[in-house]
């Protein structure tokens, strides 16, 4: 009996679909940059052949070896086997294995990552929150001014003048997802306190606190859900030129060292872990604003 | 009243645009020296009568070369963003008037797209390409990713419009009276998404001029002595204090009033595509 409620609810929320296409893209993905290495210039050449200690013999079974990955398919199907079996390949730059890279600066990433979208969160919601409560032009006027400052300004400078101002790094995260994210909160509750049953609740003298809480908030939330799963992609992106310019060893600062290298391989796999976390943080958003709007219902 | 004061702003952004545009573009006359000829003696300069911001560290006018990497950003940006703009019509607008498969693999690649960050996409496809590149090349290459990879979100918008126009009484009516597929979208679909494809077209805009800055500071960017404003930021890594040398942050201000002009002006091509 709870079985079938439980598979049945699993099946309004669309969760095998949303994991099923979860899988497709990032298998999609992972053979887009598969062919973007395979195709890179240079693929084909190898520092390690004009090592003097190598004889003829292992000079030939190199090529051989790179002679196996000209095939995209049968390259990209290798990559998969050896990921399966916990292999991620070693980096060339780094000389080291992509697996050890990535579990020494996951941490630091999600820290990082994790501590400015809660203050952009914070800040925002605060923010729209008060300016809806308050409703004095004047405050809302200086809410969009000062999200709009953030909104012009490249993510590398604010991490440039963080580490001139020790400002901690997370902060910049947040400077650049708020604005984002206040314009639409904003933009959300704004329109939910113009709606008809809001100005009915005024007229019956209901508490503003009642209002906010049982009747905006409720109707905003499943919308501003959508908005978290794409505030984990900007503030991802936004790691990078974080990472990099504040000397901080996360994904991040790793993705701009493979990048500047051209070490492909690592790049491909990080490909694959941006992709497979953001539409994880995109599906869970999606899966839970439709449970929300189903409660609602 | 408030609809008054909001033209005003747009139209102090339309003109502060025009003269940055104006003057950059003038360059030539301006600062005839060049952005990358050497003044060795005055290294690391602070602003004088002869070099109006200054010289970098290796001497060259900042000044000359503010005005050079402005006009490459201003020029390549729009560039950039009319390509993109056109990718997005022809992926985004023909899926969504084709519909059914079309339609659905059109937005599987989308999705795929947007799912990465931004910028990280930025990162890796740059990468893919070579890094040791001549200057000129660097900044072809450098917006020519900006337009290839920036199409995607307004080919989901366009795909969207499309499907409605598809849908709806006049183009039926169109089909109806033997109209050919290909004459009915370029007659009467494609003009019909002008107002979205102006939207994007000045979104993208500021978008590429600040991606560009974060690639350029990345290294990542157009490639020395070329300047752009990403290059010319790059300068902002050396700085020890912004009171004591505040003229190195001539770029940035730049950057941020011709971004802000462009938000100004996009609001009004916002209201025009609603």
């Amino acid at each position: 009996m709870l079985r079938g409620v439980i598979a049945k609810r699993i099946a309004q929320l669309g969760i095998v679909r949303h994991g099923l296409a979860l899988i497709a893209t990032v298998l999609l993905g992972g053979l887009l940059s598969a062919v973007l290495v395979r195709f890179a210039p240079g693929f084909d050449s190898d520092e390690q052949e004009l090592d003097l200690h190598l004889n003829s013999q292992s000079i030939q079974a190199l090529r051989q070896a790179r002679l196996d990955q000209h095939n995209i398919f049968h390259f990209y199907l290798h990559s998969l086997n050896r990921a399966a079996h916990g292999d991620l390949g070693t980096s060339i730059s780094l000389g080291q294995p992509v697996t050890t890279l990535l579990r020494q600066r996951i941490p630091l990433t999600v820290r990082l990552v994790g501590l400015g979208l809660a203050t952009a969160w914070l800040l925002a919601l605060g923010l729209a929150l008060s300016a809806a409560w308050i409703r004095i032009a004047a405050y809302d006027a200086l809410n969009t001014f000062l999200s709009g400052i953030f909104l012009c300004l490249p993510a590398a400078v604010l991490a440039l003048l963080s580490v001139l101002w020790r400002v901690p790094a997370a902060l910049v995260i947040a400077s650049i997802v708020f604005p984002q994210l206040y314009r639409y909160a904003r933009n959300l509750l704004a329109q939910g306190y113009a709606s008809p049953h809001i100005i009915t609740a005024r007229a019956k003298g209901i508490a503003e606190l009642r209002i906010l809480f049982w009747h905006v908030i409720p109707v905003a939330a499943p919308e501003l859900l959508a908005v978290a799963g794409i505030s984990v992609s900007l503030a991802v992106g936004t790691a990078i030129p974080v990472e990099a310019l504040c000397g901080l060893a996360g994904i991040g600062h790793l993705a701009w060292q493979a990048a500047l290298a051209r070490d492909l391989p690592l790049l491909m796999n990080i490909t694959i872990l941006v992709t497979l976390v953001t539409l994880l943080a995109n599906s869970t958003a999606d899966v839970i604003g439709k449970a929300l709007r189903g409660h609602e219902a | 009243m408030r609809i008054g004061r909001a033209t005003t702003w747009r139209g102090a952004a339309c003109a502060v645009l025009l003269l940055v545009a104006g003057v950059s573009l003038a360059a030539n006359w301006i600062a005839p020296e060049g952005y990358a000829k050497q003044y060795r003696e005055a290294a690391d300069a602070p602003p004088s009568h002869a070099h109006w911001l200054g010289t970098d560290e290796i001497g060259r006018d900042r000044f000359a070369r503010v005005l050079y990497g402005t006009r490459i950003s201003l020029l390549l940006a729009p560039a950039a963003a009319l390509l993109s703009t056109l990718m997005a019509a022809l992926i985004g607008g023909l899926s969504g008037y084709l519909g059914g498969a079309w339609s659905r693999a059109a937005m599987a690649v989308t999705d795929l797209f947007l799912s990465l960050p931004w910028l990280f996409l930025l990162i890796t496809v740059r990468a893919v390409l070579p890094l040791n590149v001549s200057p000129l090349f660097s900044v072809l290459v450098t917006f020519l990713i900006l337009g290839l990879l920036g199409w995607t979100s307004a080919a989901r918008v366009l795909c969207a419009t499309s499907a409605t126009l598809r849908d709806s009484d006049f183009v039926r009516q169109a089909r109806a009276s033997g109209i050919g597929a290909v004459r009915l979208f370029w007659m009467h679909v494609l003009p019909n998404l002008k107002p979205v494809l102006y939207a994007q077209f000045w979104i993208s805009i500021p978008a590429f001029i600040l991606s560009e800055a974060n690639l350029g500071i990345l290294g990542l960017g157009v490639a020395e002595p070329m300047p752009s404003w990403g290059s010319l930021l790059k300068e902002l890594e050396g700085l020890v204090s912004v009171g004591e040398e505040p003229w190195k942050l001539v770029p940035l201000i730049l950057l941020a009033i011709v971004v802000t002009s462009f938000q100004f002006v996009l609001a009004r091509q916002e209201e025009a595509a609603a």
